[in-house]
């Protein structure tokens, strides 16, 4: 796959428009990786021209400064920032929500301003400025699909309809749960809970979630968080739905419609 | 000096004198913590004072209770035209001053306060109702037993002989009138016209004697005005404070994005200088520099004066608490007992120290003492209870300022954070991976 890095556009002197910030799930969780996979067809599909950071990347710092740990978090951030600033970056595409609110609400105060879009956000505009087409595509047609709010992406960005047009794109029945938009429920894992134990309690928030989205009857539960992704999917295993409903990310759901 | 008037403003000082002297200790109060800066943008924050304090506008997200507390509040607006008056009659010894002046306004402006009266009567059942009755669940959790419950239903009822009042002041006059004995115009006939009090006013009154009208009368005029002035001086001591501080607490909210977490500058002055290869390691600290601030916070003077406002405006309506998915899934955590919390200690702490001094300390702290680590440990941070606060109030600030403290000042944190933690100091991850292989998905089938 063809991804090249910061390093090797300086390299040739080359000055990419956008940067891609994978994430360390992007990165490192194998569910994840697919995403970013999709993403890149996307991206090289429409001859976007955007590197990686690759092994020049780190962690954002998120999960320690939702854990409380400012110290961690900011020595992240940092480092980040030197990298980022030396190889003058503009703008950011991130399909992770989590880097996605700390690149763009929280670098600004340590010296990093960059535009800073989500994935669903990019895509939405190539479609719209004719890039990417979907018209052969068939295999979302009629289906029903729910969006599953990640919070940083919605509550905490206002972000709710990027991903929503991008299903009404695939031809596709968007079925909202019950609790969505401005009320979605969380799917547990912000706030650093992604790594730990939940505390004690009657019941896994995954899988209140899960239920509110297999209420929907819908095939397909798309989501726009990486965690988001795991938590659902869990949930689903846990109903044992794997088989008749799949969790997927909007850059795969896009990726499969463009047949990429 | 008519000894009526002279009752009347002895009452009335005491009334008001007696409630200043709270708000300045609410004052003082909030004004114990730390500073913040909430003065920018006035247009942006006249617009959601406007639309979320007077307009009402996150209340419609629940569209039942909505329009009940829509009825109160109107009817509680435009009863102040009403107690204008009183306060006029009052100290002029004068009766219904407005009306020769105001005429056919008059009449539609009492009729007006009559029917949003009835309305209001109607939603303080309701509410009654859905508290003591239907039993909602959020109205009647764990942090809701005891005196919470008591100030709610108090509350109400304090609205119900409020009204009460209203119409007997109301209805007896009417009857007084129409027997040519109402202090109005004595001697002539006639009828005041209001909507309300003109049918039910004959209609239950007219059996009484004009005597006993009179005394009812002026039953209904003073009991009106002690309901007043004894429901602004219970508002200190109650939950519902918030049909004050509402206004300026959306009037100070945070415009930011939602996700945006303060940072904390201390921290970044000393990131800075253990980033910086020139930095003197043994440098003698700035002489004039201040002493050193905690990390986060132990207990609500750690906290922003807007954190304390928030819990001075909180009215307990657990909307928060409903819609926080720790909660929701049985878990400790209850943002509505976050911010109660938050308040008690704060009075608590006020009054040691008009009592005892500004430096007091009766060792006992918001976090341990009223606050426990499994609450902290279960929040998502997902916003849910930010979002649904029809007065925005942020209990997750609150949260995120004590697990600063937990993590920062006492090195207690979950031992798999510990773990996360140390990954993303060691190889830039949250997880045990080498930052090297971080683009080897790409070579991945």
């Amino acid at each position: 796959m063809q991804v090249p890095t910061m390093a090797d556009m300086m390299a040739k002197g080359e000055n990419p428009d956008i940067l891609f910030w994978v994430g360390c799930s992007g990165s490192f969780d194998d569910r994840a990786k697919k995403i970013t996979k999709a993403l890149v067809k996307i991206l090289n599909n429409c001859q976007v021209s955007f590197a990686v950071l690759g092994s020049e990347e780190s962690c954002t710092g998120d999960p320690a400064k939702r854990a409380g740990n400012e110290f961690t978090y900011q020595m992240q951030a940092m480092m980040n920032i030197e990298v980022l600033n030396a190889y003058e970056i503009k703008k950011i595409v991130t399909a992770c929500p989590h880097c996605f609110n700390t690149l763009k609400n929280e670098y600004p105060e340590l010296g990093g301003d960059y535009e800073v879009i989500h994935h669903t956000q990019m895509i939405q505009d190539l479609i719209n400025r004719g890039k990417l087409g979907l018209e052969e595509s068939g295999s979302f047609k009629g289906k029903k699909i729910t969006f599953h709010d990640p919070c940083y992406l919605g509550r905490a960005n206002d972000v709710y309809e990027a991903p929503r047009q991008l299903i009404e794109k695939l031809d596709a029945e968007l079925v909202e749960m019950k609790r969505c938009r401005t009320k979605g429920l969380c799917c547990g894992a912000g706030g650093a809970q992604m790594f730990k134990e939940a505390e004690k309690g009657n019941k896994e928030i995954n899988i209140e979630r899960t239920e509110d989205a297999i209420e929907t009857a819908a095939e397909v539960i798309a989501t726009g968080c990486p965690f988001c992704n795991t938590m659902m999917t869990d949930g689903i295993k846990n109903a044992e739905k794997e088989g008749t409903v799949k969790v997927l990310d909007i850059a795969e759901l896009i990726a499969n419609a463009a047949e990429l | 000096m008519n000894i009526s008037i002279l009752f009347f403003c002895i009452i009335a000082s005491l009334g008001v004198a007696f409630f200043s002297y709270n708000i300045w200790k609410i004052r003082y109060n909030i004004n114990l913590g730390l500073a913040l800066e909430r003065k920018d943008q006035k247009r942006k924050r006249l617009k959601t004072m406007i639309l979320v304090a007077f307009g009402q506008k996150k209340m419609f997200s629940r569209p039942i209770p909505a329009i009940l507390h829509l009825c109160l509040y109107v009817a509680f607006v435009i009863t102040q035209v009403e107690l204008l008056e009183i306060f006029a009659d009052g100290i002029l010894n004068e009766h219904r001053l407005f009306k020769s002046s105001l005429g056919g306004f008059y009449t539609f402006t009492i009729s007006f306060i009559e029917i949003l009266s009835v309305l209001a009567f109607i939603a303080t059942i309701a509410f009654l109702a859905r508290r003591n009755l239907l039993k909602l669940p959020r109205l009647n959790m764990k942090e809701m037993i005891g005196w919470p419950t008591k100030d709610a239903n108090l509350i109400l009822i304090f609205e119900l002989i409020l009204l009460v009042c209203i119409f007997t002041m109301n209805g007896t006059d009417e009857v007084l009138f129409q027997r040519g004995a109402s202090h109005f115009s004595e001697g002539t006939t006639g009828s005041f016209g209001f909507s309300v009090s003109s049918l039910i006013g004959p209609l239950l009154f007219d059996g009484f004697s004009t005597h006993a009208l009179h005394i009812a009368e002026r039953i209904g005029w003073w009991g009106h005005l002690f309901m007043v002035l004894g429901f602004l001086n219970y508002l200190p001591y109650s939950k519902h404070f918030h049909i004050l501080l509402a206004f300026p607490n959306t009037y100070y909210s945070n415009l930011d994005k939602k996700g945006k977490f303060t940072n904390m500058d201390s921290v970044t002055s000393e990131v800075k200088l253990m980033m910086d290869p020139t930095a003197d390691p043994y440098a003698a600290p700035d002489p004039n520099a201040p002493p050193p601030s905690r990390f986060g916070a132990k207990d609500v003077t750690d906290l922003t004066w807007k954190n304390l406002m928030d819990a001075y405006t909180c009215t307990e309506c657990g909307r928060c608490t409903s819609s926080c998915p720790a909660n929701i899934t049985g878990k400790l955590l209850s943002p509505r007992k976050i911010m109660m919390d938050t308040r008690d200690r704060l009075v608590e702490i006020g009054e040691n120290k008009r009592k005892n001094g500004k430096d007091f300390d009766d060792g006992k702290s918001l976090l341990g003492d009223y606050i426990s680590e499994e609450e902290l440990w279960a929040c998502t941070s997902c916003n849910a209870c930010v979002d649904e606060c029809p007065v925005n109030i942020d209990p997750l600030s609150i949260i995120v300022d004590l697990r600063r403290f937990l993590v920062m000042e006492e090195s207690k944190v979950p031992s798999e954070l510990t773990g996360m933690l140390t990954n993303i100091e060691n190889n830039g991850a949250p997880w045990q991976f080498s930052q090297n292989d971080r683009l080897n998905w790409a070579n991945e089938e």
